[in-house]
């Protein structure tokens, strides 16, 4: 992992990176990345993935409304609302 | 007051040798009192409490048979407390006051039990010391010079310094299980599914677990019988009949298999501690138990596979956080990419901002096969060498961490060191199985601790065995020289 490459995963994360800091980063990244790669050796002929360790499938409910509307209560919560909706910069000029 | 278990300070409730009040209230000017020393908890809610207590006064005088009822304990701050800050850890929620109750705060509530506060944890719940705390790290009630263990060291070192006589924790990778044995005390990670995940803050949903830390399994069994149950709000929490835990502590160990691993006395271990965990489990042999050694061939690969898995679905779940509908947000942002970019990149630590990013690389295009889907099948294979662990054995014995409490910095710099912390108790969460550690003996006046997993659904099981070895001996109840 080069600071260029990390700059690149940085913004698939949309996740600000400071310039001081890439360096660091970039090597971090490295040394979890090959604690990783010893997975690469893994015999797993055979094997199939496991997504839930009891091998659970969804539930499923009955399709009716279940939650209360508490809109208010989660937009006192937000850094910046007017007339019930979620205030961001613009984004069309 | 406070040296008492649960399970005696129920009784004295009954007995009218206190009220719920007067305890409460004690726990609280030493919280008040002693708390600077080790910053276990972020918020204290001392109004709240003595409300609570009082009503927790009426339900006991008019007979109340719960055994939390008037009971106070602590909440790790993972779990969403209506009307409460619920921090997280981090930056990002420093302002967080959540509109609701997580599910397992609302089986406490109704139990009577009284929650004194929101104990401190590593951001997000990543990190085995409790540094990456955005609020400070907590330090260990045996060696304040020493991690408490991680990620849920606030819960820990606060029953460790006898705070509070009990606490939720949550277990990741071994975030209850690691802390409970750097600070002696007793925790239990339960079944993936057991206790429902709704309004527990997420990092990685396929191995996010609650659980409890107490000063004894009896305490533990208690506190679990009302944390656990089945909620449809969390998808993943299991349609299963609930048992009594404290129903079978009092099982003689004749007839019980214990195996032990050899993949867990392996290179790495800290020689006192490979002495108490022997001494241990000898122990259990004299109490009844048939000791046999076993292999988990795939050990090796719990670690690795992990640290795909578990950043890959935090990258996934901490996408939440986006500046626009609650926690952080950056000041002046000048477009909408910039507010994403710098709320999350100012309002996550470090070792969450490396995780996302390991997560997004596994995760991204040209390499998910080779990573997300090689760490999936390796789950499976770790898995499979417990399923065939259990035909032979009931109960799985081991080390709970490498070695006791380690200094503040000695890993901090190193992740792939401070990941190997927690060497013996991942393999568990992959699984889904559940574990739990105890305390059982001290080195360099450092407790150790003993972890046992067990099959699926098995808890009753485990804390069976934890309460018989803590009949024979007293390491439960040493508590460090400095604390009175």
């Amino acid at each position: 992992m080069n600071p260029s490459e990390i700059e690149k995963l940085a913004n698939l994360a949309r996740l600000k990176i400071n310039e001081e800091t890439i360096e660091q980063t970039a090597k971090s990244i490295t040394e979890v990345l090959s604690l990783v790669d010893q997975l690469k050796a893994a015999e797993t002929e055979g094997a199939s993935p496991m997504a839930h360790p009891l091998d659970a499938v969804q539930r499923m409910r009955a399709d009716v409304v279940s939650e209360a509307n508490q809109r208010e209560a989660f937009q006192k919560i937000a850094p910046a609302t007017e007339n019930g909706l979620y205030l961001v910069p613009k984004v069309i000029d | 007051m406070h040296k008492l278990t649960i399970a005696e300070i129920a009784r004295k409730l009954r007995s009218k040798e206190f009220s719920s009040e007067e305890i409460t209230r004690h726990l609280l000017q030493r919280i008040s009192e002693l708390d600077t020393r080790y910053n276990s908890f972020v918020t204290v809610t001392a109004e709240q409490a003595i409300a609570q207590a009082k009503q927790a006064d009426t339900r006991l005088a008019s007979g109340d048979t719960e055994p939390m009822c008037g009971v106070p304990f602590a909440h790790k701050d993972i779990f969403c407390t209506n009307s409460v800050l619920t921090t997280c850890g981090s930056k990002m929620l420093s302002n967080f006051v959540p509109p609701y109750d997580a599910c397992v705060v609302t089986n406490f509530k109704n139990a009577g039990a009284v929650m004194l506060g929101k104990t401190n944890m590593d951001e997000f719940a990543m990190g085995s010391s409790n540094e990456t705390s955005y609020y400070g790290p907590v330090k260990n009630p045996w060696d304040t010079n020493c991690v408490p263990g991680g990620s849920s060291g606030g819960s820990a070192a606060a029953v460790a310094a006898l705070l509070a006589p009990g606490a939720t924790a949550t277990d990741t990778g071994g975030s209850i299980r690691q802390p409970a044995a750097l600070c002696g005390i007793t925790g239990i990670k339960p079944t993936y599914g057991r206790v429902s995940r709704w309004g527990m803050i997420a990092f990685a949903s396929s191995l996010d677990q609650a659980g409890v830390m107490a000063k004894s399994a009896e305490d533990a069994a208690i506190m679990l019988n009302t944390m656990a149950s089945f909620d449809e709000k969390d998808s993943t929490c299991v349609d299963q009949p609930l048992e009594d835990y404290t129903a079978g502590l009092g099982n003689p160990l004749a007839g019980v298999t214990v195996g032990i691993p050899k993949e867990y006395f392996g290179e790495g271990l800290n020689a006192g501690t490979q002495a108490a965990v022997e001494a241990a489990i000898k122990e259990l042999e004299k109490a009844g138990a048939k000791i046999k050694s076993i292999s988990l061939p795939h050990t090796h690969l719990a670690v690795p596979a992990y640290y795909v898995i578990a950043p890959a679905e935090c990258s996934a779940n901490l996408s939440r956080f986006d500046g626009v509908r609650y926690g952080y947000r950056c000041d002046e942002p000048k477009d909408l990419e910039d507010l994403y970019k710098r709320s999350r990149g100012e309002g996550f630590g470090d070792e969450v901002k490396r995780r996302i990013l390991v997560g997004t690389y596994c995760l991204s295009a040209g390499y998910y096969d080779a990573y997300y889907g090689k760490a999936q099948v390796v789950r499976r294979l770790i898995k499979q060498d417990f399923v065939e662990a259990f035909k032979e054995v009931d109960v799985i014995a081991g080390p709970t961490s490498p070695s006791p409490a380690f200094q503040f910095g000695a890993k901090s710099d190193d992740p792939v060191a401070m990941y190997l912390e927690d060497i013996y108790t991942i393999a568990t969460n992959l699984a889904g199985l559940p574990g739990m550690s105890l305390p059982c003996g001290l080195v360099d006046d450092k407790p150790v601790g003993l972890q046992l997993i067990g099959n699926y659904f098995a808890e009753g099981k485990l804390l069976n065995l934890a309460h018989q070895f803590q009949q024979a001996t007293d390491f439960h109840s040493l508590a460090p020289a400095s604390i009175a």
